[in-house]
């Protein structure tokens, strides 16, 4: 079973992809669909199974992969209650998705391309979720990798995506390193890559130092701090999250689905599958809760300023991966991956639902040129809501000795709130509580500039676009291919890797108006993801809360597949009823915020701009990260190679090898100059006889 | 197969081929050369579905002593030996094939040229004697020699006196060293001089003397120079080849000569080995990030990877040199196949100008798919043969050193880079020409010359126990031959302390 769930989609990967224009547009998006939707269906159970403690964990093998003396690599495949998670995550969100696409991409020219890559890609993400050991984590590590760079770079067209397709490739390449010498490291100490062994023996090693670079340290801080490493590539993390953002060049449902739900939350994925490790270190744990923290902070406030509808959240999900990170990091493992469950559902709805905005509003995705889309797009506008409820936080909680109830988001992020105060973190505490302010500012902001107040359409160089172009004929895809129309007019936010050029005023500039164009609800495949998502937005956390976070349900739920730790989870439903209410009461205040500063006075958001605008510069620039990189490696990179073709290669190693023995010769051959014909075969000629000398005085030699 | 010189046979069918072609017209000579290219892969994988794996360490031995004075007709192959004449008689036709309708002047010589290089290629790997392996060793020098000077581009007599200066400067030496060897053990015989022990400061000598010779063939950094004018100015075909298999030799030079016959001189210099290939993964791969002209970044390229093959083979242990096996065949297969790319587009518009070409998915979506898939193997995606090789090879250099694997894992980040920015020049992007908008894609030739690589690739990242089984035993020798000199380890990880553990457990479950 877990085989047909896993091998489907690649099968259907194969059949759309090679087949492509040969089977033709509707047979590759039913054979991909169809394949995700199984797999999906096959794989609830297993997880119902997991919470009805019903089932265990196994191990399936396939096939050998890599046998080199100790090192023993087979094709297999787990399935244990953290396995289950990730399954119904992946396959639900990549079948929503598959089918949203029919009608997100219905004009695109290139569709079997799209739904192939899209089933790659979840095969990919299947076989990193269900190895039993390193490497076929690390194959599906770089296989989704491979698939975000194809699905940013779908659009291959268009400069900005190709270029933001290697920026993710070869910044999740960085990451990468440091995972491929943990698995070294990890292979040196425990001589096994398979992970329960290596969990099995990671006790044993506390105290153990090893060597490294000369150094020595404690065995596992460098074990789990090389494997973070790259699960911070993955995943996004302060240092190496400048692919994410531009990773949103790529179609909105790749975003939902890789840039969301799934691939980015690998990271996260491999802290707790490997948490018996990471609890072997109490460095490396600070060490993810410090950088988790970090995140969550860094890209809240970078959220807050960004006007692509897309953008913002893309950043929201960065400090969202902040969360679950430092939830890890202070060992609530299940609050990580419980966050990591519901952020899935709620966060693809949002991005679908940004997507049927963009779909709506003709590729426009900056919102600056939206507003008043309420009523013009209703189930859009109520499947963002609940996306919002459940992001934000909103529910009831547990004062009153009663169950607390609430939006998904509400269940794990306090839980997460919580947690870090009980494992004794009041800094990252307060980090969580502040990011919870952050996080229901930009989100209300986000819905207030698009679906409330006047339309702003007029200005849209899209809109107008469309206006322009509607007698002729009105092909979506067609617009997102042509380069020259589209970005034609620097100032589109939506050109990654650019900087904004927008004026510190700008942010209200554009004029009021529709300019005669008339929005239209996005079609059925579209929004039956909507609703489907909104379900688990609204009610994910609810439901499923016992089995991640409980106490005694959590160590029945995940029967030893993550480092549970009960007694945390206990201290939890102690914490004072101030730290209880912090998250809450956060959530308001953000949520009051915009609503003055988006509803009530929509004037204010100029006036703090204008009066803090070296810090609105800063965070527009995303704190300069990119300049920053661009400053010292990228340029570098070029500078020295050149400095190394021109004067290594060419002024040293060939002025002073070759081509200084060349000049000796040229000196000598005036001497024989007449044995020099210049005519290749009697070098070769010549050569033949030394050879045939040499080797003759070699017989001699007997 | 007892009885049935197999090996011999190899070599004839070739050279007879080879000798053939030059008293025929060039179409004759073209089926004359793909059919003697194919008759022998065909011998090749009847030589290894024979092959008995597991069992003696020579197989397939012929001995015709006397045929050459002292030095004797004699040919065996081990594992290793098997896989490279596998990958020769692989490439052969498929570079035969390349060369049908790109090649238009002197087509029997060309033809001859190349079939004669097979023979070498077979005899060198095959040879089990020192000097048979040597004659045909540099020999290979002299038709790859005249297919770059013959064939090749504009500045082809300048890239074809460099690789001829740089390579013979390492022969003499070596030449020099075997010598001494056959004096002083007063044998040829490889296998036997396998098992002779040098005195140590001997050793040191005869070390650098062959490493003179393999580490230009290699190419090392620094004597690489000569590769990237001598792909640019070669053929085609010509540049498969000499990516595909000359390459190799040196590869197979440091397995054959240098780690067995002089084990204590190749722990002691093993720092130079680390430094060199860490050097070049770094140098080179900058180098080939600012390439413009498509051969020379694939050729600054191969420097990169063959540093990986270095350091993978003096790690010492049996991840490091199954890795450094699996590369030399993993690179052979890929930076062929990515020189084919390049020959199918330089076939169309005559140039290797990586800014000339923009947007070829547009009109060559086959040809795109080929070269993306080329592309991840060359940086390692896990699942094709790049990944087997880099992973094996770098987690054996770990196990020694962990600077050296810091600096030369770098290569996945850097190969990532330069692979794909190549990538994106070439196919990504609008099309900005109408010479480049005429282009048309793979015909069904170049299909079938790139899509058995692909396979094999592919094969070789799903399930490379097929390529590592033959060789398995054959490591085992090598370590235990080696095993006395092996460097130490700068890891040494100690012991963990369980009382720790005990506190930890019980801190926890309060």
């Amino acid at each position: 079973m877990i085989q047909l769930i896993v091998f489907l989609p690649l099968l259907a990967a194969i059949v759309a992809g090679f087949g492509n224009r040969a089977i033709g547009n509707v047979p590759a998006k039913i054979v991909t669909t169809a394949a995700l939707f199984a797999s999906c269906l096959l794989s609830w159970p297993i997880f119902l199974g997991f919470m009805a403690g019903t089932s265990s964990a196994t191990v399936e093998p396939l096939l050998n992969f890599i046998q080199s003396g100790d090192m023993n690599v087979a094709w297999s495949l787990r399935v244990d209650a953290l396995t289950a998670v990730m399954l119904v995550v992946v396959t639900s969100v990549s079948a929503l998705v598959h089918l949203y696409s029919w009608g997100y991409m219905d004009e695109d020219p290139d569709q079997p391309r799209f739904f192939a890559y899209l089933s790659l890609f979840t095969f990919a993400m299947l076989m990193l979720v269900t190895a039993n050991n390193l490497v076929q984590m690390f194959f599906g590590w770089e296989g989704v990798g491979l698939a975000s760079y194809l699905l940013i770079g779908f659009w291959f067209r268009k400069p900005s995506a190709s270029a933001a397709a290697i920026k993710a490739f070869v910044v999740n390449r960085v990451g990468d390193l440091g995972f491929m010498l943990g698995i070294f490291g990890t292979f040196l100490v425990f001589g096994t890559v398979s992970i329960p062994e290596i969990l099995a023996a990671a006790p044993g090693m506390a105290g153990s130092t090893i060597g490294f670079l000369g150094y020595r340290f404690d065995t596992m801080t460098v074990l789990c701090l090389l494997l973070f490493v790259g699960a911070m590539g993955k995943s996004a993390q302060l240092g190496l999250h400048t692919w994410l953002p531009d990773a949103m060049e790529g179609p909105t449902p790749v975003s939902a689905l890789i840039h969301a739900a799934t691939m980015v939350t690998a990271g996260v994925f491999m802290v707790c599958r490997l948490s018996p490790m990471f609890e072997m270190s109490p460095v490396a744990l600070t060490v993810v809760t410090s950088v988790g923290a970090a995140t969550c902070l860094f890209a809240a406030t970078c959220g807050l300023v960004q006007t692509d509808i897309k953008r913002v959240i893309a950043y929201s999900t960065c400090s969202q991966l902040g969360y679950m990170f430092f939830a890890a990091g202070v060992g609530a493992y299940g609050a990580a991956m419980f966050h990591l469950f519901t952020h899935a559902f709620f966060k693809a709805l949002l991005f679908l639902g940004a997507g049927s905005v963009i779909h709506a509003m003709h590729h426009e995705q900056d919102m600056r040129y939206y507003g008043g889309l309420r009523k013009k797009i209703p189930v859009t506008f109520w499947g963002m809501m609940a996306g919002t409820l459940a992001i934000t936080g909103v529910g009831i909680p547990g004062i009153f000795g009663n169950t607390a109830f609430g939006f998904a988001g509400f269940h794990s992020k306090d839980a997460i709130i919580e947690a870090s105060w009980a494992a004794g973190q009041p800094g990252v505490w307060f980090v969580g509580v502040l990011v919870a302010l952050l996080t229901s500012f930009y989100s209300w902001r986000v819905m207030f500039l698009t679906f409330w107040g006047k339309p702003r359409w007029a200005a849209s160089e899209h809109i107008q676009h469309a206006l322009h172009d509607a007698h002729g004929h009105d092909d979506h895809a067609h617009d997102a291919h042509h380069v020259d129309d589209h970005h034609a007019n620097p100032a589109k936010a939506e050109d990654a890797g650019h900087a904004p050029h927008d004026h510190h005023d700008a942010v209200h500039a554009p004029a009021e108006g529709d300019g005669g164009y008339h929005p239209h609800e996005s079609p059925l495949p579209m929004l039956i993801p909507l609703i489907v998502l909104s379900i688990g937005a609204v009610l994910a956390g609810f439901v499923f809360h016992g089995y991640f976070i409980e106490p005694s349900a959590g160590e029945e739920f995940w029967k030893g597949a993550l480092a549970f730790r009960e007694h945390l989870m206990h201290e939890m439903h102690g914490v004072p009823l101030i730290i209880k209410l912090s998250a809450t009461i956060a959530m308001l205040l953000g949520l009051l915020t915009a609503w003055y500063a988006y509803i009530k006075n929509p004037s204010f958001p100029g006036k703090v701009i204008e009066q803090f605008g070296v810090l609105y510069d800063f965070l527009l620039h995303k704190w300069y990260f990119d300049e920053l990189y661009d400053l010292i490696f990228v340029r570098p990179a070029f500078a020295i190679g050149r400095f190394l073709w021109h004067r290594g290669d060419e002024k040293t190693i060939n002025r002073f090898g070759p081509d200084g023995s060349a000049w000796l010769v040229q000196v000598g051959a005036r001497v024989a100059g007449r044995f020099q014909t210049g005519y290749l075969y009697t070098y070769a000629f010549v050569m033949l006889i030394g050879l045939t000398a040499a080797v003759t005085w070699a017989i001699g030699l007997y | 197969m007892t009885g049935f010189p197999i090996l011999s046979v190899l070599i004839a069918v070739p050279m007879i081929a080879a000798i053939a072609c030059l008293f025929v017209s060039a179409n004759t000579a073209r089926m004359l050369a793909l059919a003697a290219t194919l008759i022998d892969f065909v011998l090749g994988i009847m030589l290894w579905m024979n092959f008995d794996i597991g069992g003696a360490q020579w197989q397939f031995v012929e001995h015709a002593p006397g045929i050459f004075g002292p030095f004797g007709w004699s040919l065996g192959i081990d594992g290793f030996a098997l896989m490279l004449i596998m990958l020769s008689v692989f490439l052969m036709p498929i570079c035969i094939g390349a060369s049908w309708r790109s090649i238009t002047t002197r087509v029997p010589e060309y033809m001859a040229a190349f079939l004669f290089t097979e023979v070498l290629m077979i005899g060198t790997f095959a040879a089990q004697d020192l000097f048979l392996f040597y004659v045909f060793f540099e020999a290979g020098l002299i038709p790859m020699y005249l297919i770059i000077g013959i064939w090749g581009g504009a500045n082809r007599i300048y890239a074809s006196y460099k690789f001829f200066l740089y390579t013979l400067l390492g022969s003499v030496l070596m030449f020099i060293a075997m010598l001494y060897m056959a004096k002083t053990a007063g044998t040829t015989s490889i296998p036997a001089l396998l098992n002779y022990d040098f005195p140590a400061h001997v050793q040191t000598w005869l070390w650098l003397a062959f490493f003179a010779s393999f580490a230009v063939k290699m190419p090392m950094w620094p004597v690489h120079t000569w590769l990237p004018d001598a792909h640019v100015q070669a053929p085609t075909a010509g540049s498969v080849i000499l990516a595909g298999v000359l390459l190799k030799l040196g590869g197979y030079g440091f397995l054959r000569f240098l780690l067995p016959m002089f084990p204590e001189a190749s722990g002691q210099l093993t720092w130079l080995i680390f430094g060199l290939s860490a050097v070049a993964v770094i140098y080179t791969s900058l180098v080939a990030l600012v390439q413009s002209d498509m051969k020379k970044l694939i050729a600054y390229s191969s420097v990169a990877h063959m540093a990986i093959v270095t350091i993978g083979l003096f790690a010492f242990n049996r991840q490091g040199i199954e890795g450094a096996m699996i590369m030399m065949l993993s690179h052979g297969l890929v930076s062929g196949a990515l020189f084919l790319c390049v020959g199918v587009i330089y076939d169309q518009l005559h140039t290797r100008e990586i800014s000339r070409y923009g947007g070829l998915a547009i009109n060559m979506p086959r040809y795109a798919i080929f070269f993306l898939f080329f592309t991840m193997a060359s940086i390692g995606l896990p699942g094709t043969s790049g990944f087997v090789a880099e992973f094996l090879s770098l987690m054996g250099t770990y196990q020694v050193s962990t600077w050296t694997a810091l600096l030369c894992t770098t290569s996945i980040i850097l190969g990532a880079a330069y692979m794909l920015y190549l990538y994106r020049r070439v196919v990504f992007g609008e099309i900005k020409s109408d010479e480049v908008r005429g282009m048309v894609d793979l015909s069904a030739r170049e299909f079938w010359l790139l899509a058995p690589i692909a396979a094999v690739v592919l094969w070789m990242g799903v399930y490379p126990e097929s390529f590592l089984a033959p060789m398995r035993k054959d490591v085992s020798v090598l370590l235990a031959r080696v095993d006395r000199a092996k460097p130490a380890s700068d890891s040494n990880p100690t012991a963990g302390k369980p009382a720790t553990v005990h506190e930890a457990a019980h801190g926890e479950a309060h």
